[in-house]
């Protein structure tokens, strides 16, 4: 199975080798080149508006972000208005960065994705682009919903069921879509991302409507719905934060560095584990807690075992990459999404280390859980999805990336930031969890000796949010379609290495 | 398509889960109405973000040891609860026994004990973390609390004036949410014995009448 690339240097112009499967019939590049127009045509339009509307919604959680950092430093910053209590922004920002910033820049990603690789034209945009928007107004009314007082408590779940079942009508629109393109797909071999596709798009569906369904029968109550809401989390993170990103990244990276991907069946050995563990690692958030403790248990089991997806994914990407590292300073298509590869490594990791009962008990209750939680979202999930859409965006406007410093400074930006804010949150968890451990502490003591990290995460916020208003913008010039004429992609400077 | 059933051993999960929580005989704690829009209060205002409502066995961590509980809880410990407030991080303390007399977030026989934690301590400590533990990191909840022009007897329930500085003639008392929450924050006692837990504190005389 070989993945050919076009040309890193020359993103507008296709080659004549479809990628991912060497079965397909051969057709000349300059109707391949066609096909290629008319499929990004098609697609232009909603995934457009789904970067457009996730990128809005990145800027809203920033912004949320930035005020639950203040807080947690200044306590009363803010407290006089309901809205802005602590106990309520924190949700808004949580379910605006996931549902809003990762979910929809991930379906546009994937919609774009699945049309490419199927070889497929969208015949009906408009649906999707209805889709989007129903899955925006339910977002929007969640999230004010919660910030009206009007949270269910249930962590994960904080969102009245009205508006988590709008969002779930418009992912119908969406993911149908995604079927519906791999039923119509030209070729007989699906490419590896177009798995991790498919699989996103069933298992989202599926733990979105299980979760919903059973939180909303009255008979499931006590701890149950801390249990559904647990594993309804961590299969989001797996199933659907990680399956997209996967197939972006192993799009990407095989495409720009122009090598077909290092081994077919480490692929393969990857996605089938990562589907088969996704749902059992659901509890780890339960651990020590009351509940049944086979469930913790075989969550902690499942979860060892994601080493094996992790170390397959990692070395094939990584073996894929060797010999091409110099376009990490070429490309930033690359730059992003080898970041985010490499943050995935570390995250698996240290989610497989910190899951042990000896390291959870004092790192539990812990910002350590949001660090994680961080790392895999921003570090890995965003990073790669800013990469692919460094590479998508100049396809479907037909103008290059207007200045390569911007996009330089958004990685400055997103990637240190972001390290910071995640390395912040960690050693917070270690210091915090340190000082609980001593029950003669006062608790006064356990919060302040983590207030250095709380204040070296508001510094890193800034940092983010600058990088995220740099991107913001430089996507905005894209839409208005002010850039570099279309040929040549945007690349950094080789001999600019930062 | 061989990815749903897949999916399904992970969906299952919970579902065969939701048998073990039957009613169960325990002591009567059934809440009253009061106690449950408190509920609804502690959900609405996020108390969970910070909070969790869980005590770990010691084995898993020092929860007992810092005050927080005598026992670990069990899933019978919630079946009256619509939603569980487990909660997953403790930028503050536990709060699953925090209506217990025993209770405690300091060390043992630590001066900065309160006499006691009634409801005139939960107000002031809702209305003003600071003006009880000097270096809480707790927000301040002003509005849940409503200024008032004094009628007559200042109201039982007001906020004390030595605290809580406002113009003469005026009391700063809890709005109806602060009194279902701090109802509810009252009613949170697990402590009472149950028989799937060994309780550290030997309770001899509770046992036979929780069965």
């Amino acid at each position: 199975m070989t993945a050919v690339a076009e040309n890193p240097t020359q993103t507008s112009a296709p080659s004549d080798a479809p990628i991912g499967s060497a079965t397909g019939t051969r057709v000349s590049g300059a109707q391949l080149a066609i096909e290629r127009a008319r499929i990004d045509k098609s697609t232009s339009t909603p995934v457009l508006w789904f970067f457009a509307t996730a990128i809005t919604w990145l800027f809203g959680a920033t912004v949320f972000g930035l005020i639950a950092a203040l807080k947690q430093y200044f306590p009363s910053f803010l407290s006089a208005c309901p809205l802005t209590t602590y106990g309520r922004i924190v949700p808004a920002y949580n379910l605006a960065f996931t549902y809003g910033w990762c979910s929809l820049a991930g379906m546009g990603v994937g919609i774009w994705l699945m049309a490419r690789l199927c070889k497929v034209p969208i015949k009906a945009p408009g649906l999707l682009i209805f889709g989007a928007i129903v899955w925006n107004v339910g977002l929007t009314i969640g999230i004010w919903q919660i910030l009206l007082g009007q949270s269910t408590g249930v962590e994960g779940l904080e969102m009245p069921h009205g508006a988590r079942w709008i969002m779930f009508a418009g992912f119908l629109f969406i993911g149908l879509w995604g079927a519906a393109l791999f039923r119509a797909r030209k070729e007989g071999m699906a490419f590896i991302s177009v798995w991790y596709l498919l699989g996103a798009f069933f298992w989202f569906p599926w733990v979105f409507a299980i979760a919903n369904a059973l939180t909303s029968l009255s008979e499931v109550r006590g701890v149950m719905p801390v249990v559904i809401a647990s594993w309804f989390s961590q299969s989001l993170n797996i199933w659907w934060f990680t399956a997209l990103g996967l197939a972006a990244a192993y799009y990407l990276i095989p495409k720009v560095v122009n090598r077909p991907i290092h081994s077919y069946n480490l692929a393969s050995i990857g996605f089938w584990s990562l589907a088969f563990l996704g749902g059992l690692t659901g509890m780890l958030r339960l651990s020590g807690g009351p509940v049944p403790a086979w469930l913790v248990t075989l969550s902690i089991a499942a979860n060892i075992m994601m080493i094996v997806p992790i170390a397959t994914v990692t070395a094939n990407l990584a073996l894929t990459m060797k010999g091409s590292t110099q376009m990490v300073y070429q490309s930033p298509t690359i730059r992003f999404t080898f970041f985010g590869v490499i943050m995935f490594a570390i995250g698996g990791v240290l989610s497989i280390i910190s899951s042990l009962r000896s390291f959870d008990k004092w790192l539990h209750f812990t910002p350590w859980l949001d660090g994680q939680q961080f790392l895999l979202q921003y570090g890995f999930f965003s990073m790669v999805i800013f990469g692919a859409i460094y590479y998508i965006t100049p396809r479907l406007v037909g103008c290059e990336w207007l200045s390569s410093t911007l996009i330089k400074f958004h990685f400055w930006g997103a990637a240190y930031g972001g390290t910071m804010v995640i390395i912040m949150l960690l050693f917070t968890g270690i210091s915090m969890g340190g000082r609980m451990a001593d029950p003669e502490s006062l608790f006064s003591q356990v919060i302040g000796s983590s207030l250095e990290y709380l204040a070296g995460r508001i510094i890193a916020t800034f940092l983010m949010t600058l990088g995220h208003a740099i991107f913001a913008c430089h996507f905005l010039l894209m839409l208005l379609r002010i850039g570099q004429p279309g040929g040549n992609a945007t690349v950094f400077e080789t001999h600019d290495e930062h | 398509m061989v990815l749903v059933p897949q999916s399904q051993i992970g969906g299952l999960q919970p579902q065969v889960d939701r048998d073990k929580d039957e009613p169960a005989k325990i002591l009567d704690v059934y809440p009253t109405d009061r106690v449950k829009y408190g509920a609804k209060v502690y959900a609405s205002e996020g108390c969970i973000v910070c909070h969790s409502q869980q005590v770990r066995d010691v084995q898993n961590g020092e929860d007992q040891p810092r005050g927080w509980g005598e026992r670990r809880t069990v899933a019978r410990d919630y079946i009256y609860d619509q939603f569980a407030f487990l909660g997953s991080s403790r930028l503050g303390p536990d709060l699953a026994n925090v209506g217990s007399k025993t209770w405690r977030n300091e060390p043992e026989g630590d001066r900065r004990s309160p006499a006691k934690r009634d409801a005139a301590w939960h107000y002031l400590h809702l209305y003003k973390p600071t003006a009880i533990i000097t270096e809480s990191n707790m927000p301040p909840y002003p509005y849940l609390f409503e200024k008032r022009k004094i009628g007559g007897q200042r109201s039982a329930n007001a906020l004390p004036e030595d605290q809580v500085k406002v113009e003469d003639g005026f009391e700063i008392v809890p709005k109806i949410e602060a009194q279902e929450l701090v109802a509810y924050l009252m009613s949170l006692d697990r402590s009472h014995p149950l028989k799937e837990v060994k309780s550290e504190a030997p309770t001899p005389a509770a046992v036979p009448a929780a069965k």
